[in-house]
């Protein structure tokens, strides 16, 4: 990356999904902006703005982050895991199969931040606990399904959950 | 439209067997991929940002709005009210809304509109914008608005007023054994949605309006929106892009947003103009649930008998009437509960204030007077020495009894097996008598458990449905598959999924053969808003009518024979949909035995009800005063479940909404406005914070006038938690006068620490 002038738009190079990406940004614009206006990538969401609802989470260099914190030019360079990325030959990944059956997905505007940090958690916690992933996707709200059906959803993705209610017992 | 139709109860048990299948979401596989198109996903080849200059001061005139030095303001779009082709004002229930304001009424409130291409500038711009307003006295409170200060609606600061009165109340309190007076309060609350609110407009000068948007209800954007432009309302055309969420935040408000847009637009000659709010201004100036007052007198026998029950249920409205009185009619019509009251005058007002509009929020009214009835009925029990079960047990509603409205029961409902279920699924019995054994040892943490029993009318109040007469359709096309067309949208809640299996039954073909249509006002009849439970209940009906004389045609016209296969069927579509448009359409019809009186207020206020009853278990740290739930049950009973992993996931999303409604979300306002503007301090429930939350349901013999028995469920889980937390809390606490809202570590702290001030 070239140093600029404060407020020039700047060269960056990274990879999005796997694909190389080289664009011209301004200093200013947070890779949340970068991700859905310059490259075309709307999955990602923005609900607050402000790093607090997690939204617009993506994995950059495999940890989740709020694109809406993090300004693109600190992209630079790195590797970035969006929403989009997530099929692989245009089928659903099992993690997507299993939100859509357990019905994870109401309204669908937290399910992209949510997915990525369920990948940051499973990086971490190939088996998490209740409680591990509780917080896992604590800072990503849901206002529609009470989290029951997503927990479920990954529960069932480690072979954590073999009956329907299970989580009930779990829990309680 | 057919008028000689009467419309049957549904009282089959037998139904398809894809009513009741967990069938995925039409939608989901979008949603998972990140490709569902929200309103700000939308890409246009050059837009303009459009933002709202607003008012400073809750009341007063706009003497002048500056537009301070540094900004290029001839390349900005400026809208001032003059600017505005039509009518100035909102067309909702009444005409008093301005889309600008040159006389004020609350902060927040639009004065003007900007817009550019560029956004950066376009905040510079905003802040460079001063506006000066010749300030008057305001008022905030439910009280002041009571006490007549500043009357600034009719006569009395009163928007609307409704009186229920049944047998004589003042026979009740002489009969009494016990009678007991208390005041509930309960805060404002904000949907948050998580998609923010936006649309995107086209204004085309010569007279034709589009707008895009997160909308809960196209056809009352096209209808608020035609008087703006002075346009017959075919000529705005609204179509919903997918929608992140309303619970009822989106019903109204975008009439507003949408109007702003569109005027932007037209005056920038027709260019596209995004309006998406930030999460900031959002909370800022969205309508929220009405902060509720609720002074309820009650008469018992000792035994536990219900004898009367006078209620006074206040809302405070805020500065505009939009949908109060009709939050309100829905409020005072559940004030009474699932329960036999002989006497009783029930009394609901909503008040003027200078605060931000308040507005639909799933439960309508509903949640704040059932708040008030079901935490009062602890304490009469506490006070009778009897469980909070057993006197619900001895006065609930059996077929045939009649509410204060006059409503007679018809469905054959057992509340106490409703009540069991949920009862035994809590251990509800061992818990409370071993919590209270528990606590008298524990003096760090306290433990308790609570009930509350409920029900929830589906459709529109009274003769609502009547009124909006609403229409869907079904159509063949030309891949023989076949379309559904209604203006009720997908927001998260499963419209996709009902109107699919409700379809898919009835013509006997596969799932992935139905279509459902983007809510478009140009293609789809007006079937009404997506909004008081009525989805299911009242636009399946009318779906699943529809669907069956599409059915009957396709069997005469395409010579198809009773008992044929999905494939012969799809044929046959193809076949007849080549030919010519063919779309059948079913509009409502009212149950013949509804009757409603709207001068009286007594009648059948809804043709179906469905029930539930919600057990809370919760824990108080004394050190901190913070309350936990640690285990939820609710039962329900709503006629059949078309899809029963959706209305579970729907309750467990309602159930925590209602917990964080409890415990945690607090509209912190001044001056009318809400200051506690963003996540960090607005608290909703995180997964940290959800307990274990158990969802059944039970079926009462069918009889009603949904889609194969299904009654509506949205609204029901809004209703319940609160007042069970609440009582759980005060059963914690050893039977503390609990009676607000939410019960934040403070109000909880002030409780005991009040009362053990009082006892030394």
């Amino acid at each position: 990356m070239k140093r600029a002038e404060a407020g020039e738009p700047v060269e960056i190079s990274l990879r999005i999904n796997g694909e190389k990406v080289t664009c011209r940004v301004p200093p200013h614009v947070t890779l949340l902006r970068f991700l859905r206006e310059y490259v075309g990538l709307t999955g990602t969401k923005e609900g607050c703005s402000a790093g607090e609802c997690g939204a617009c989470t993506v994995l950059f260099n495999g940890r989740a982050v709020n694109s809406c914190l993090v300004l693109a030019v600190e992209a630079d360079g790195a590797n970035i895991r969006t929403v989009e990325g997530e099929c692989r030959n245009n089928r659903l990944s099992r993690l997507q199969e299993l939100l859509d059956k357990h019905h994870a997905v109401q309204c669908g505007f937290c399910t992209p931040g949510m997915i990525m940090s369920i990948r940051d958690l499973l990086a971490r916690h190939p088996k998490p606990t209740l409680r591990q992933i509780q917080e896992g996707i604590e800072g990503n709200f849901c206002r529609c399904t009470g989290y029951v059906q997503i927990i479920e959803a990954i529960l069932e993705y480690t072979g954590q959950l073999k009956k329907k209610g299970e989580l009930k017992r779990v829990r309680g | 439209m057919n008028t000689k139709e009467t419309l049957e109860p549904v009282e089959s048990e037998e139904a398809p067997p894809i009513i009741g299948e967990n069938l995925p979401r039409p939608e989901g596989i979008r949603k998972v991929c990140g490709t569902a198109l929200y309103a700000d996903d939308l890409k246009f080849d050059s837009c303009l940002f459009g933002r709202t200059v607003r008012s400073p001061a809750p009341r007063g005139r706009v003497r002048h709005i500056a537009f301070g030095e540094g900004i290029p303001w001839d390349e900005f779009v400026i809208v001032l009210p003059d600017d505005i082709p039509g009518e100035n004002a909102v067309t909702l229930i009444e005409k008093s809304q301005p889309f600008l304001a040159t006389s004020v009424r609350h902060i927040g409130e639009p004065v003007a509109l900007i817009a550019h291409h560029d956004r950066a500038l376009l905040n510079k711009a905003l802040k460079a914008i001063t506006v000066e307003i010749d300030e008057e006295p305001a008022i905030f409170s439910i009280e002041e608005a009571l006490e007549g200060k500043e009357i600034q609606y009719g006569r009395d600061n009163i928007f609307k007023e409704y009186r229920i009165t049944r047998g004589k109340l003042e026979e009740a309190f002489s009969e009494a054994d016990h009678v007991l007076e208390g005041v509930y309060e309960t805060g404002a609350q904000e949907q948050l949605y998580i998609e923010p609110q936006g649309v995107i407009a086209r204004a085309d000068p010569k007279g034709e309006v589009t707008i895009w948007g997160s909308i809960q209800c196209p056809f009352y954007v096209q209808k608020a929106l035609a008087p703006l432009f002075a346009l017959s309302p075919e000529k705005v055309r609204v179509i919903q892009t997918e929608t992140g969420g309303g619970f009822g935040g989106k019903e109204e408000y975008p009439n507003l947003l949408s109007g702003h847009a569109a005027l932007l637009s037209y005056r920038a000659g027709g260019a596209v103009v995004r309006m998406i709010y930030d999460r900031r201004e959002d909370l800022f100036v969205t309508p929220k649930r009405h902060p509720s007052r609720t002074r309820i007198k009650s008469a018992f026998r000792k035994d536990g008998t219900f004898l009367g029950l006078e209620v006074d249920f206040v809302l405070d409205g805020g500065a505009y009437p939009t949908l109060s009185s009709t939050v309100l009619s829905r409020g005072i019509l559940h004030s009474f509960g699932p329960y036999r009251i002989p006497h009783a005058d029930l009394r609901a007002r909503v008040v003027f204030t200078n605060s931000t509009p308040y507005g639909a929020f799933r439960g309508f009214g509903a949640p704040q007077s059932i708040f008030a009835l079901e935490l009062h009925l602890d304490r009469v029990a506490h006070e009778l020495g009897l469980d909070p079960a057993e006197l619900r047990r001895r006065n609930f509603v059996k077929k045939g009894d009649t509410f204060p409205t006059g409503q007679v029961i018809k469905e054959e409902i057992d509340l106490a097996l409703l009540m069991d279920t949920a009862l035994k699924k809590a251990d509800y019995a061992r818990k409370r008598k071993a919590y209270e054994e528990e606590n008298r040892k524990n003096p760090r943490v306290k433990r308790g458990i609570s009930l509350s029993v409920f029900f929830h009318g589906s459709g529109f109040t009274g003769s609502g449905e009547v009124m909006l007469g609403s229409k869907a359709a079904v159509r063949l096309l030309k891949d023989g598959s076949v379309e559904v067309l209604s203006a009720n949208v997908e927001f998260g809640q499963g419209t996709n999924a009902m109107f699919t299996q409700i379809t898919a039954a009835i013509l006997g073909i596969p799932p992935e053969w139905v279509r459902i249509h983007q809510p478009d006002t140009a293609v789809v009849p007006n079937s009404g808003p997506t909004v008081a439970s009525r989805t299911t209940m009242i636009v399946g009906r009318l779906v699943e009518r529809a669907a069956r004389r599409l059915r009957e045609r396709v069997l005469e016209e395409g010579g198809l024979s009773q008992g044929y296969t999905g494939e012969e069927f799809r044929e046959t579509a193809k076949r007849l949909a080549a030919r010519e448009e063919f779309r059948e359409e079913a509009q409502y019809v009212p149950p013949p035995d509804v009757h409603w009186d709207e001068q009286r207020y007594q009648g059948e206020a809804y043709s179906g009800y469905s029930w539930s009853c919600d057990v809370a278990d919760v824990e108080v740290d004394m050190t901190t005063f913070q309350a936990e739930v640690k285990h939820f049950v609710s039962v329900v009973e709503c006629g059949t479940v078309v899809n029963p992993i959706i209305a579970a996931g729907q309750i467990e999303g309602g159930i925590a909404q209602s917990i964080g409604y409890a415990l945690y979300e607090d509209v912190h306002t001044e001056r009318g406005v809400m200051v506690n503007n963003q996540y960090t301090n607005y608290i909703i429930p995180t997964t940290a914070d959800i307990p274990s939350i158990e969802v059944s349901f039970i079926r009462f013999p069918l009889c009603n006038y949904g889609p194969f028995a299904a009654k509506g469920i949205g609204e029901l889980p809004a209703d319940g938690p609160a007042p069970a937390v609440a009582a759980a809390v005060a059963h914690a606490l050893g039977y503390r006068y609990i009676n607000k809202i939410p019960l934040l570590p403070e109000r909880i702290a002030a409780v005991v620490l009040e009362e053990e001030e009082t006892a030394a």
